[in-house]
């Protein structure tokens, strides 16, 4: 086996972009800190200066300084910035459902410091010029560093190659066709093999379009009732397994997205067995929900691809998530015009919005009964660049400042105050959550701030 | 009741009433004048996303025997052909203040859509492959007619039962009226998990003597091409309903347009046995009872709506 894609000699651009702005600097006084990569965990006194951590100290330790202001963490918790390595920002092409300011103020409100574009959109990202242009507009417009992901084949028609070196000199931090998967699975291997070259994770997402067949829900007692034609959880596993074997023999690195049935997890543990170097996501929606939800046959909340699928199912992700198996979650974000979902269930587009609410939905949802810890959610909401090759963010002295403050006993409302995303296609909305992103601080720059949360400055 | 979405929201007693009423408007159906003036000065629309025959043709003579002023809308011709939305075709028809929206839609669900965007009364008439009460309300009513209470009685649905909204609503009916239903068919046409309603599954017509009623669902040739059988030759041969396979007591049933030759014979069509004809007669009655129920029975909350004289069966207009 090979040990894996090397990178191409001259260095690379860097992965993430953002929109210039002030340096914060400020206080984070008598916070509880929470970094499950260093370790830290306890309350502690921040001191942030032009974008960086200059000092962390015992609470209440740091003394004002004239016009810094000081912000009260006392009883909230600060946390590294979350990193999504999958949200659609429907950048170029269709800006109605979302654009890159919108997308990356929704990534700040749920406390992320970066994100991943995938590369679907309208033309898909396939050239160096595509990079470069939506680099460009992301040093404009992103509140929260974008990285951008190209295609694998020209325009996602899995016939040909896109140029994936010259993509991953202009900046592409992989490579994914996702919406749909690579069917061809020479096509697949070519990628690989031109991968040990170029680097660049391939990212996939994996279904095999005959045994989907035209599903618009998980195939279960909940279709058979509904009359809903089903997609079975196999269409995802068999998939997983043909592309780990190629990958495997290629020596190649591949993500697995939207990790949804037990028989996927499955299919992730034999490959990693085997040595495959395979990592994988699985979104909030499918730790939450199941099939069940999808009773009220309401597109706009509970439709999208892959589908919510069994109990059983849902069990197996949370377990994956524990036992290391899923390596990271990711939202999927995937944000719709009201019309493109106010239409009946199987007319709908697939896909629901989830960053504002995705570390909300999950420390209520698993956290708070105690079916997972909150160091391992902050840490899983935290290490989806890894696969990438980007760290996950630290609270640490000299570091940029990419951090998030959390109240964990604030209750709200999904979507009472509206969202930051152009869309509203949440699968919380109306939902009751606790846990509440107060502010984000993202490359350095202070992203995000609930308008209610008052700061005092000296 | 306001609307009238699935068979599952519907409880013994309430299918009860409707067969109930259905049967004192086929009294009123054999008079030589057929029509009361119950809904006089209502409006109902209804809108057809697919082809029909039968419950569209029912569903506007029951209304317009219950006086009531009709709209039909087909896709084909309408502004639908141009784009328009289902929320944008609802809303506009709605400015035209119907009583009640019938309605028939490829997608599942699409009715209880309408009720959140209307205040008219739903009535589904299908929703792609999941309900279709009224045809299931019927069946019930001829089968009332013809055995009485169904309570024990042994039903089989054969057929395509994947893609079929009558076989999710008549097995939902059936047993609400306590009926042991079975469902036969090849694996490819039976949905997986079914069994978790309550149903038997089989896969040959093996054991269908015990049967009272033998229910023949449409076998639809564009299955062909998806492999779903291989041929009808083959399927015609396993599943075909024929006299050979039918005991005298045996009652058939077919909601329609049946395929002769494929999944029932010729023989079987023309013989006392089947009830099918009785099935497009009870269409019309059971439709008046549909309309007359949600529009004018004390629950649905439309108190501007209900008619001056409020029951007057027997009168004609």
């Amino acid at each position: 086996m090979n040990t894996g894609p090397e990178t191409v000699e001259q260095p690379l651009p860097e992965p993430l972009v953002q929109r210039a702005g002030r340096p914060a600097s400020m206080i984070i006084a008598r916070a509880g800190v929470l970094d499950p990569v260093t370790g830290l965990d306890g309350s502690r006194d921040l001191m942030i200066e032009d974008g960086r951590i200059t000092g962390i100290a015992a609470a209440g330790s740091l003394a004002a300084t004239e016009g810094v202001e000081i912000v009260d963490g006392a009883g909230k918790y600060v946390f590294p910035a979350f990193f999504d390595p999958h949200v659609h920002l429907r950048t170029p092409g269709q800006e109605y459902k979302e654009d890159l300011e919108t997308g990356t103020r929704a990534a700040a409100a749920g406390g992320y410091g970066g994100v991943l574009a995938m590369a679907n959109t309208s033309p898909p990202v396939s050239s160096p010029a595509d990079i470069d242009a939506l680099r460009h507009r992301a040093r404009n417009e992103a509140s929260v560093p974008i990285g951008f992901l190209a295609t694998v084949t020209r325009n996602m028609e899995g016939r040909e190659l896109t140029d994936m070196a010259e993509l991953r000199e202009a900046g592409a931090v992989g490579f994914t066709d996702d919406g749909v998967p690579v069917s061809n699975p020479g096509i697949l291997r070519k990628a690989l093999q031109y991968q040990a070259m170029c680097g660049g994770r391939i990212a996939l997402h994996e279904e095999d379009p005959d045994l989907t067949a035209g599903g618009a829900m998980h195939e279960g007692d909940v279709s058979t009732e509904l009359g809903l034609r089903g997609v079975p959880s196999i269409t995802e596993s068999v998939m997983i397994a043909r592309d780990a074997a190629i990958a495997g023999y290629e020596g190649g690195a591949i993500q697995i997205q939207h990790l949804s049935a037990v028989e996927s997890v499955e299919a992730v543990r034999r490959a990693r067995a085997d040595g495959v170097d395979i990592t994988c996501e699985v979104t909030p929606h499918h730790l939450c929900l199941t099939d069940e939800a999808v009773r009220d046959l309401n597109a706009s909340r509970h439709k999208m691809n892959p589908p919510l699928r069994s109990e059983d199912d849902r069990q197996a992700l949370i377990e994956a998530l524990l036992d290391g198996t899923i390596d990271c979650i990711a939202t999927d974000h995937a944000p719709h015009a009201v019309e493109e979902k106010e239409v009946p269930y199987e007319a709908a587009m697939m896909g629901v919005t989830g960053l504002e609410t995705a570390f909300s939905s999950l420390y209520t949802e698993l956290v708070l009964p105690g079916t997972i810890p909150l160091s391992l959610l902050v840490e899983k909401l935290g290490c989806g660049g890894a696969a990438f090759g980007i760290d996950p963010f630290r609270i640490e002295e000299g570091r940029t400042a990419n951090l998030c403050l959390v109240d964990l006993e604030a209750d709200w409302t999904v979507g009472e105050q509206g969202y930051e995303s152009r869309s509203r296609n949440s699968w919380c909305e109306g939902r009751t959550l606790t846990g509440k992103v107060l502010m984000t601080l993202a490359g350095g720059q202070v992203a995000y701030r609930l308008r209610s949360f008052s700061l005092g400055v000296a | 009741m306001k609307d009238l979405l699935s068979m599952e929201e519907l409880d013994r007693e309430q299918i009860e009433t409707i067969l109930e009423r259905a049967a004192s408007f086929a009294e009123v159906s054999r008079r030589e004048i057929k029509k009361v003036p119950t809904l006089r000065g209502q409006t109902v629309v209804t809108l057809f996303y697919e082809s029909s025959t039968r419950t569209s043709s029912s569903f506007e003579l029951a209304a317009k025997r219950l006086s009531a002023d009709v709209i039909s809308i087909k896709a084909g011709g309408s502004s639908v052909d141009k784009g328009e939305s289902l929320k944008d075709t609802v809303e506009t028809l709605s400015a035209y203040g119907p009583s009640a929206i019938v309605i028939r839609h490829p997608h599942a669900g699409s009715a209880r859509m309408l009720t959140e965007w209307v205040d008219a009364a739903v009535i589904n008439a299908g929703d792609g492959m999941h309900q279709h009460p009224s045809q299931t309300l019927l069946d019930l009513f001829t089968l009332r007619n013809s055995i009485g209470s169904i309570e024990g009685r042994s039903i089989w649905i054969v057929g395509d039962v994947l893609h079929s909204r009558v076989a999710r609503s008549n097995i939902q009916g059936f047993q609400k009226m306590g009926a042991n239903v079975t469902v036969a068919g090849p694996p490819t046409l039976i949905p997986r998990g079914i069994e978790s309603t309550g149903c038997e599954v089989r896969h040959s017509l093996d054991g269908m003597e015990s049967a009272d009623v033998v229910y023949l669902l449409r076998m639809q040739n564009e299955r062909m091409g998806e492999n779903f059988v291989p041929s009808i030759r083959e399927y015609a041969r396993l599943f075909q309903v024929s006299r050979r396979r039918l005991s005298p007591r045996q009652l058939v049933m077919h909601p329609g347009p049946v395929n002769r030759g494929v999944e029932i014979s010729s023989d079987v069509i023309d013989s006392d046995q089947s009830l099918i004809s009785e099935q497009v007669a009870s269409g019309l009655v059971v439709r008046m009872a549909i309309l007359y129920e949600l529009l004018t029975g004390p629950e649905n909350g439309r108190a501007d709506s209900a008619p001056e004289d409020p029951v007057q069966i027997g009168e004609p207009a």
